[in-house]
């Protein structure tokens, strides 16, 4: 990190790193850069883009041509204004989410609403950010025939050395199996619990520290985002993370113009490109303006909470205080700042 | 500098000279370069999407394939070592082979990984002074300075000496000596570190165990002399330059118990998953037995366990080892497609079940994928071949600048009278 803020602090770095830029040999570089192309305004936008820096070590003048830039192809691509935002990280503010798996119905009304809102492509394959696990609950096959049976078979020490017992193997409760692609006429479906997840935040991401390049980091409101423009597709993060919170753009998006929502934000629903990595920012282009994310806003039971964890009066902090609250995977050590609660 | 253009020249053309079946292997490995181009040209433009690899199972048949170039590139040194701290005679002039064949599929390797890599245009992201190098945060950027250093090591130690060769002169020992014991310890180093890029991941229950380097360098150890053995037998039937029986067996025993310690890497490993057989032993599990009937990969792991537990058995017999053109040929053979194919369908594909929110899968490679692979195993055997090829001819004294001399003596008599 100190490296980083060396960097910004002097100058002179960057200048280095643009004229050099602008030295390599462009003719070699253009043929694979060329190859998402569209008109010839879009193709140049395309080209400039690719000589891009990291978002966070460009000077202020070169974020605001970068935004433009990105404006202007957006809007000419899909036909509609598009603006991207660049709002800068809340002051003071953690953002925490918790989720009440005792309320919630699996009826996935989250996982459509944060496509809508974030920009995902939309077929061949959706890409989904959030995903809800569905588990039987109470089931259990004790038996009283197995009483005796088990490993070892029944020896001179009688039944006292059973090593395993007949009962063992036999899930219990909400600890069996989970399911993702159900499709029941109606939700929630009897016995069964649900369990949606999404990007944790974690607070130490292993994602992070994977990433070769630094395009993921955690940015100061405790979310951790991508410059996409900046990652090289090598899925490190994707294998690092332990919550499957990482979707990759395998081929171009289809993104058709009518479902893009021209609202966007640099780090947070702007439109992905091919071979680069996406997940949830908690929304980040609503939280930053004080919104709710889409996720919670769609949500029918009420199941979300959200709100800066630096605030005692904010419905997170509230729910850690009285709740019992867990973590997902927590003896991994990554510390989410997205808690699971029975309310 | 007169002397470093006809170096290259004679170095090359001697490389691309040979009879019609060195032309038909070379036409044979153009047909896989031809094709692959095609392939390469689909997955530049289309993305990822053409091949296997899903949200599930991220890493695909490059990723496999480049971990395998890394064991025959860290095991070349297994042919340097002998000849520089043994001193043994008989291995003095092969240890060069040795860098060429690290040489050769390092760089298979890291075109390897670049096919792996999404948007291989911004891999100028990575280069530190212009980009922004996670450095030493992230093991992929460990792995990246290794292979890079790897390469240019054995770059400069096999030309500096051919080229020393080739105009006659000494080598300076002060250079090259600390030179080659640098390349030698990096050898292993390479592996060490891709498999520390496999073992950092502690959500790859299959990985993160403290027995995968030991596991790798094993498997370099059996995998790179197999190569090196089929590579020398075939040097040795076809060229001038001789290599001593003793150099093969020397080969052989170090196949025979880098087999040995795998075998008991693979012991220690399923022993500590399978016995209090956790959550941490399911990939396993999964690669042994299946899931709820989905087994594919339940044949590939035991037909390679038996194939490892085989060739040992077999290479353990003498008249197996010294069976130069039939038997040993045959077992290096197998030990390299066994290591090979085990990379994907043992480390790779079944490790990502069940995934972290426990998913089970199987992998399918495509077309463009396995031609994408064939492409960069094509490319790295032209590039073996050649430099192989130029290489022997500066060893057996047939591509010399005195050899060049009296041609140039021929010319000038022509003006002078």
């Amino acid at each position: 990190m100190s490296d980083e803020t060396k960097e910004r602090e002097t100058g002179d770095v960057d200048e280095a790193r643009r004229d050099l830029l602008k030295h390599m040999g462009i003719a070699s570089m253009a043929g694979a850069v060329a190859l998402t192309a569209g008109s010839a305004d879009a193709e140049a936008a395309v080209f400039q883009e690719w000589f891009q820096s990291h978002y966070e070590l460009m000077s202020e003048e070169e974020k605001q041509e970068c935004i433009e830039r990105l404006e202007t192809r957006y809007t000419e691509e899909y036909g509609k204004k598009t603006t991207v935002s660049n709002a800068p990280a809340l002051k003071d503010v953690l953002f925490g989410y918790a989720l009440d798996i005792q309320k919630c119905i699996g009826c996935r009304t989250c996982v459509h609403a944060c496509v809508k809102e974030n920009n995902q492509t939309r077929y061949d394959p959706e890409i989904q950010w959030i995903k809800v696990l569905k588990m039987e609950k109470g089931n259990f096959s004790f038996s009283e025939e197995k009483l005796d049976k088990g490993y070892p078979e029944t020896d001179r020490l009688g039944n006292f050395g059973i090593q395993v017992g007949g009962n063992a193997y036999s899930p219990v409760g909400v600890s069996g199996e989970t399911e993702r692609y159900y499709e029941p006429e109606k939700v929630p479906e009897k016995d069964s619990f649900y369990f949606p997840v999404q990007c944790q935040q974690c607070e130490k991401p292993p994602c992070v520290k994977a990433c070769p390049v630094r395009a993921t980091f955690r940015e100061p409101n405790g979310v951790v985002v991508i410059d996409y423009n900046w990652c090289i597709g090598c899925r490190m993060c994707q294998l690092a993370c332990p919550y499957e919170a990482r979707r990759f753009n395998w081929g171009e998006p289809n993104l058709p113009p009518e479902d893009m929502n021209p609202k966007t934000h640099y780090y947070g629903n702007r439109p992905r490109m091919m071979g680069v990595m996406e997940k949830c920012t908690f929304c980040l282009q609503r939280t930053r303006e004080g919104r709710a994310p889409a996720c919670l806003e769609a949500c029918p039971v009420g199941a979300r909470k959200f709100g800066n964890l630096l605030d005692p009066e904010s419905d997170v902090r509230k729910i850690l205080a009285t709740k019992k609250v867990f973590r997902f995977k927590e003896d991994l050590n990554t510390y989410p700042k997205f808690f699971y609660f029975m309310g | 500098m007169q002397k470093l253009v006809s170096f290259v020249i004679d170095f090359w053309s001697y490389a691309f000279k040979g009879g019609p079946k060195y032309y038909s292997w070379l036409l044979f490995l153009s047909v896989f370069i031809l094709v692959g181009l095609y392939t390469t040209y689909l997955q530049l433009t289309e993305g990822l999407i053409l091949i296997g690899a899903t949200d599930q199972i991220t890493w695909e048949l490059y990723i496999s394939n480049f971990i395998f170039t890394a064991h025959v590139a860290a095991a070349a040194v297994l042919v340097v070592i002998p000849a520089y701290m043994y001193k043994r005679k008989d291995m003095k002039d092969l240890a060069v082979l040795g860098e060429i064949i690290a040489l050769g599929f390092v760089t298979t390797g890291m075109v390897l990984v670049v096919y792996h890599v999404g948007r291989p245009d911004r891999l100028w992201h990575m280069i530190p002074s212009l980009g922004y190098f996670n450095f030493p945060n992230s093991m992929l950027t460990f792995d990246v300075v290794v292979l890079t250093v790897y390469m240019i090591l054995n770059l400069i130690a096999a030309y500096y000496l051919f080229y020393k060769r080739y105009v006659g002169e000494p080598l300076n020992k002060i250079f090259y000596t600390p030179l080659i014991y640098v390349a030698v310890a990096w050898g292993p180093l390479i592996h060490i570190i891709t498999a520390a890029v496999l073992s950092s991941n502690a959500r790859m229950h299959a990985w993160s165990t403290a027995v995968l380097p030991f596991a790798f360098l094993s498997m370099a150890g059996a995998s790179g002399p197999a190569v090196i053995i089929i590579i020398f037998l075939i040097i040795r039937k076809y060229t001038k330059l001789q290599i001593a029986d003793s150099v093969i067996d020397l080969l052989s025993q170090i196949i025979l118990w880098s087999l040995g310690i795998l075998m008991l890497v693979f012991a220690a490993e399923f022993f500590t998953a399978l016995y209090p057989s956790t959550e941490h032993a399911a990939s396993l599990k999964y690669s042994m037995f299946g899931h709820n009937g989905l087994n594919a990969y339940v044949p590939w792991f035991w037909s390679i366990m038996i194939l490892i537990a085989g060739s040992f058995i077999a290479l353990l017999n003498p008249k197996i080892r010294k069976s130069y053109d039939r038997f040993l040929p045959a077992v290096c053979a197998v030990i390299f497609l066994v290591i090979l194919l085990e990379k994907p369908y043992f480390l790779v594909f079944p490790a990502f079940s069940p995934s972290p929110l426990g998913e089970y899968t199987v992998y399918y490679p495509t077309f463009v994928e396995v031609s994408n692979v064939l492409f960069c195993w094509a490319y790295g055997f032209l590039v073996l071949t050649l430099t192989l090829k130029g290489a022997i001819g500066i060893l057996t004294g047939e591509v010399t600048y005195t050899n060049r001399v009296p041609v140039s003596k021929e010319a000038a008599y022509a003006i002078s009278p």
